[in-house]
């Protein structure tokens, strides 16, 4: 059987998060009532023209040199014609020839710990489209213009990803930077970041690319992991029969988990790209960008350097640390005023993680003050408790229930370490298990570890899981041993 | 003559500004004298598509109170009339097109704007050709205007309707737009002074476009210094207009006087070939020639230029002009406003039907010829070679501008022709802005001066400026006005529309 390579490259479309559209003055907030956020420019009235939001540049701009990209001194918008009802002037402002951000490079963590290197081709600035609404209006499409003119960069790599999972980690690398830029709110479930996937297969070892094939719009990471998969087996399904892999667009059903081909046009659309004469070529000169430059926050790659280097965190953890930066912010006050950056990492990158997720929440709306955790931490630490109370400890403090050493203190979890009342506990269990006493005791050293281990479970259940565990071990060698 | 002696219309917008100041009269008393004038002529001319006496004699009123206070703008209870491509709140804006017979603009143009806060009185809506798009203002949606020099005549175009108004004194002055001549040649046509100031000079939010890189409003005026009065109120960067230019702008009435002594006047060889198939008529060139002598009197000099170019800004320009059109008319689909076809089928029906019954002819010819120049396999050897040559002709200009302060020629190479003459050949009707297009691809500024008649119909001189020297050319039309007298002619009207002749 032939080895298939898969070839995937990206388009990401990224809403920035400016006050107001990219051409116009209304506002961008997303769910407020149809056409309610659309003025005389974005409805296209007669008569009316584009002035740049220079906060969408100044995003742009951003965006670039965190991908290490070269930025345009002069980029140049310009028009792509075709008719859509969503789309007022029959044209969308975009960039073609002249993009604001050129080539640049952007390392991935993959889920085995490497890192790769992805080819950013360009990014460019171009305007969204309105939205066509086909339910609730008795046959008649609906047109609401509120998103029409809200500032997008499109972001496309070079075809420099070979599985479905390196796609996912570009996807996500470029949502951690947009995001730590605080330029996008990331919000996928909100079409703030969506992505069209270009995906082809090749035999392993050719060099030549096959044909490809666009999905389009893919608005979760999951989605975008189980759309490529499911196109790669369709691909070399077809291949393998016989058949022949067509350049078209497909869209990508979840409810089916299938790619089908969008409702073919009559014919292949000519935009007729040509530059926007309302707007002037826009002109950035390197004092511009490099006071731009010296505003950019410690961005993921950084972060995660200085993680390992300042609290000794493996990488992979601090890679899944600084993914999220309200996490990696989150993490840092924890790991300061707890004084423990291991066990904070452990916790925020495990029971938190865990928790948020299961409560399909997200770090900014955690209940848990970053110092509360801390507290917690701190009591594990000075044996208060141990870390198996900690975790019903943790549960009280997310549902509400105050500080750390109240609940510790109402709940009575506190560790027992007090030798005597401890002394009694095995006691009795072993006096409770003479049968598997003597079996210890007749075993030889090698099997000895694993015999006395049976009668941990009953101690710790008998002291309701509040015995401190090492004394616990401490008390029982010598018990067995004496 | 005295002020008494003439009917208001006929005084100059400077002598009316004197009268209001001193209450001669009122804003009112003139407003309802225009008014009674369009009543009483422009069924001939159909100058007008809309006129708003309620709104014209409110604003009038409130100028009139305004002056009463002290609190008078520059141009308050002056009647003007606007070009039909400018947005205003609240009247309809319909570009003389089908497509937008139904649009009550929802807001106003700066320009409007900045004439509403001069307190200028808007008499109403000129016609023109459709989308500005034509030069004899016979593609309008509401029938072709008439010369009022000569009523089977055109009045040019497209600011037809605008330079017939301002000729019949059917306003003091109006506003025009001009991507190919708009302004000049029908200023020409008919007999009176018409700016096409540097592109970027007047804002142009809420102008309806055309084609974005060529188009720019301007005044059209009985004179020079008419003009320059419009110019203070219109011009000035506009923070809507990202093409419009952040320079201050000068007084335009502090320079008309300034003397031409040492002023360089260019004459392009190319312009002056009469005879030879440019179709410069012998009567235009030696009216033209004529003016030029008066101008070396006031103490220009004269030197023969070339721009070596000239030939081919017309194609240039029906290249460029309609590959913008194809685009900034995409808007007019039929979804949100405008007209829109009945009982679509489906959302291609919906588009095709409402745009070909909405657009005339010669704006679907546009588009269609726009369209295949940005098309993929000939955009190349059509849009993009035409920018090139535009850069070209840019080029002999910037070069002819280092000799010579000004450069003068005929604003068209015929007085006005027939209604219908030209209407069947699109080819010969292009030509007609033989002579203005060039300026428009340079983005330069240039004005139309009446300068005698030929077959008893009014000739332009144009004079081309260097960018921004909309004040030189003031200046220089000014001066000329004050020795000549082609300014002050006015065609004989009659109501029943018959035997109008050069007075």
């Amino acid at each position: 059987m032939m080895l298939w390579e898969t070839v995937i490259g990206l388009e990401v479309h990224v809403q920035l998060s400016t006050q107001s559209k990219i051409f116009s003055g209304a506002g961008t907030e997303f769910g407020a009532a149809p056409n309610t956020q659309a003025c005389a420019v974005d409805l296209a009235l007669p008569g009316t023209l584009p002035v740049l939001n220079e906060q969408a540049l100044r995003f742009a701009i951003m965006f670039g040199l965190a991908m290490n990209a070269k930025i345009a001194e002069r980029s140049v918008f310009e028009r792509k014609n075709y008719f859509y009802p969503d789309l007022p002037k029959g044209y969308q402002t975009s960039q073609m020839d002249s993009p604001i951000v050129g080539p640049g490079l952007v390392d991935i963590e993959l889920p085995d710990g490497t890192v790769k290197q992805v080819r950013l081709h360009h990014a460019h600035l171009e305007e969204d489209a309105g939205k066509s609404l086909h339910e609730d209006f008795h046959g008649q499409s609906g047109i609401d213009l509120n998103r029409a003119g809200t500032p997008l960069i499109e972001i496309v790599s070079e075809p420099d990803m070979r599985s479905a999972e390196e796609a996912v980690a570009y996807l996500k690398k470029i949502h951690s930077i947009v995001t730590y830029l605080g330029i996008s709110d990331g919000e996928m479930s909100q079409g703030s970041l969506r992505c069209d996937a270009n995906v082809s297969v090749r035999p392993k070892g050719e060099e030549k690319y096959g044909t490809r094939v666009e999905i389009k719009n893919i608005n979760s990471f999951r989605f975008v992991e189980k759309a490529i998969k499911r196109e790669v087996l369709r691909q070399t399904e077809l291949i393998e029969d016989g058949g022949k892999v067509v350049m078209e667009t497909r869209l990508y059903d979840p409810d089916k988990d299938e790619t089908r081909p969008m409702r073919s046009k009559e014919e292949a659309n000519d935009y007729r790209y040509f530059p926007c004469p309302d707007l002037l070529p826009v002109v950035v000169d390197t004092a511009t960008i490099e006071q731009i430059r010296a505003t950019l926050p410690e961005l993921p790659d950084a972060k995660k350097a200085r993680f390992i280097e300042q609290y000794g965190l493996s990488p992979y953890d601090a890679a899944v640390l600084t993914m999220e930066r309200p996490i990696a912010d989150y993490f840092e006050v924890v790991a300061a005023a707890s004084g423990e950056p291991k066990l904070s990492a452990n916790w925020v990158s495990g029971e938190l993680a865990a928790k948020l997720n299961k409560e399909n929440t997200r770090i900014t709306n955690n209940p848990i003050q970053p110092e509360q955790l801390a507290g917690l931490i701190k009591r594990i630490v000075d044996n208060t408790i141990s870390g198996k109370i900690a975790k019903q400890v943790f549960d009280a403090m997310w549902d509400g229930e105050g500080h750390v050493d109240t609940i510790i203190e109402t709940r009575g979890l506190k560790q027992v370490s007090d030798t005597g009342a401890l002394e009694k506990l095995v006691d009795d269990v072993l006096a409770f298990h003479p049968e598997q006493v003597e079996q210890y005791r007749a075993a030889d050293d090698s099997k000895r570890k694993k015999l006395a281990g049976f009668f941990v479970g009953p101690i710790m259940k008998a002291s309701k899981g509040q015995a401190n565990p090492g004394i616990v071990n401490q008390i029982l060698m010598k018990k067995l041993n004496g | 003559m005295s002020l008494h002696d003439r009917s208001l219309h006929e005084l100059t917008i400077a002598e009316q500004l004197q009268a209001l100041a001193a209450k001669k009269f009122s804003s009112e008393e003139l407003t309802l004298h225009y008014l009674a004038r369009i009543e009483k002529y422009d069924a001939q001319l159909n100058s007008y598509i809309t006129i708003t006496p309620e709104l014209a004699i409110e604003a009038a009123r409130a100028a009139d109170a305004a002056r009463a206070t002290g609190t008078a703008g520059a141009l308050a209870g002056i009647p003007l009339a606007q070009k039909d491509i400018f947005c205003t709140l609240g009247v309809r804006t319909s570009c003389a097109s089908k497509m937008l017979d139904n649009f009550i603009s929802p807001y106003n143009a700066t320009v409007v704007e900045k004439f509403n806060a001069a307190g200028a009185v808007c008499l109403g809506k000129t016609n023109m050709d459709e989308f500005a798009m034509g030069s004899s203002n016979e593609s309008s949606f509401y029938g072709p205007v008439k010369n009022p020099w000569n009523t089977d005549c055109v009045p040019g175009g497209s600011s037809g309707g605008s330079a017939a108004a301002v000729a019949a004194q059917l306003c003091a002055a109006a506003t025009g737009t001009d991507t190919g001549g708009s302004i000049r040649q029908p200023a020409a046509l008919c007999g009176i002074t018409g700016l096409k100031p540097t592109y970027g000079r007047v804002s142009r939010y809420g102008m309806i476009a055309f084609a974005s890189s060529l188009d720019q409003g301007g005044p059209m005026a009985r004179s020079a210094e008419d003009c320059a009065l419009l110019m203070n109120v219109m011009a000035g960067f506009d923070e809507r207009d990202s093409t419009s230019v952040q320079r201050a702008v000068p007084d335009y009435t502090s320079v008309l006087n300034n003397s031409l002594e040492g002023l360089r006047i260019g004459l392009p060889k190319e312009y002056f070939n009469s005879g030879t198939d440019s179709g410069l008529t012998p009567e235009i060139e030696r009216a033209v020639q004529t003016s030029i002598k008066e101008l070396e009197n006031l103490g220009a000099t004269i030197k023969e230029i070339s721009l070596p170019h000239t030939e081919l800004a017309v194609p240039c320009y029906y290249v460029i002009a309609p590959a913008e059109c194809s685009s900034n008319l995409s808007r007019f689909d039929g979804v949100r406003y405008g007209y829109r076809c009945t009982d679509p089928k489906d959302l291609f029906d919906l588009y095709s039907r409402s745009r070909d019954e909405g657009f005339g002819e010669e704006v679907k010819r546009r588009i269609l010829v726009g369209t295949y120049a940005l098309s993929a396999g000939f955009v190349d050897a059509y849009y993009r070679k035409a920018q090139q040559v535009r850069r070209l002709i840019q080029q002999d200009f910037v070069a002819a501008f280092n000799e010579v302060d000004v450069i003068a020629g005929p604003t068209t190479p015929s007085p006005a022709f027939k209604l219908g003459e030209k209407s069947s050949d699109p080819v010969t009707m292009y030509l007609e802005d033989i002579y203005t297009i060039a300026v428009n691809l340079a983005g330069l500024p240039a004005i139309s001066l009446p300068t005698g008649f030929a077959d008893n119909k009014p000739v332009g001189l144009q004079l081309i400026g260097n960018y921004f020297a909309e004040d030189k050319l003031l200046n220089v039309g000014h001066r000329f006005q004050q020795v000549t007298d082609w300014h002050r002619r006015t065609p004989a009207l009659h109501k029943s529309g018959t035997g109008v002749r050069a007075a």
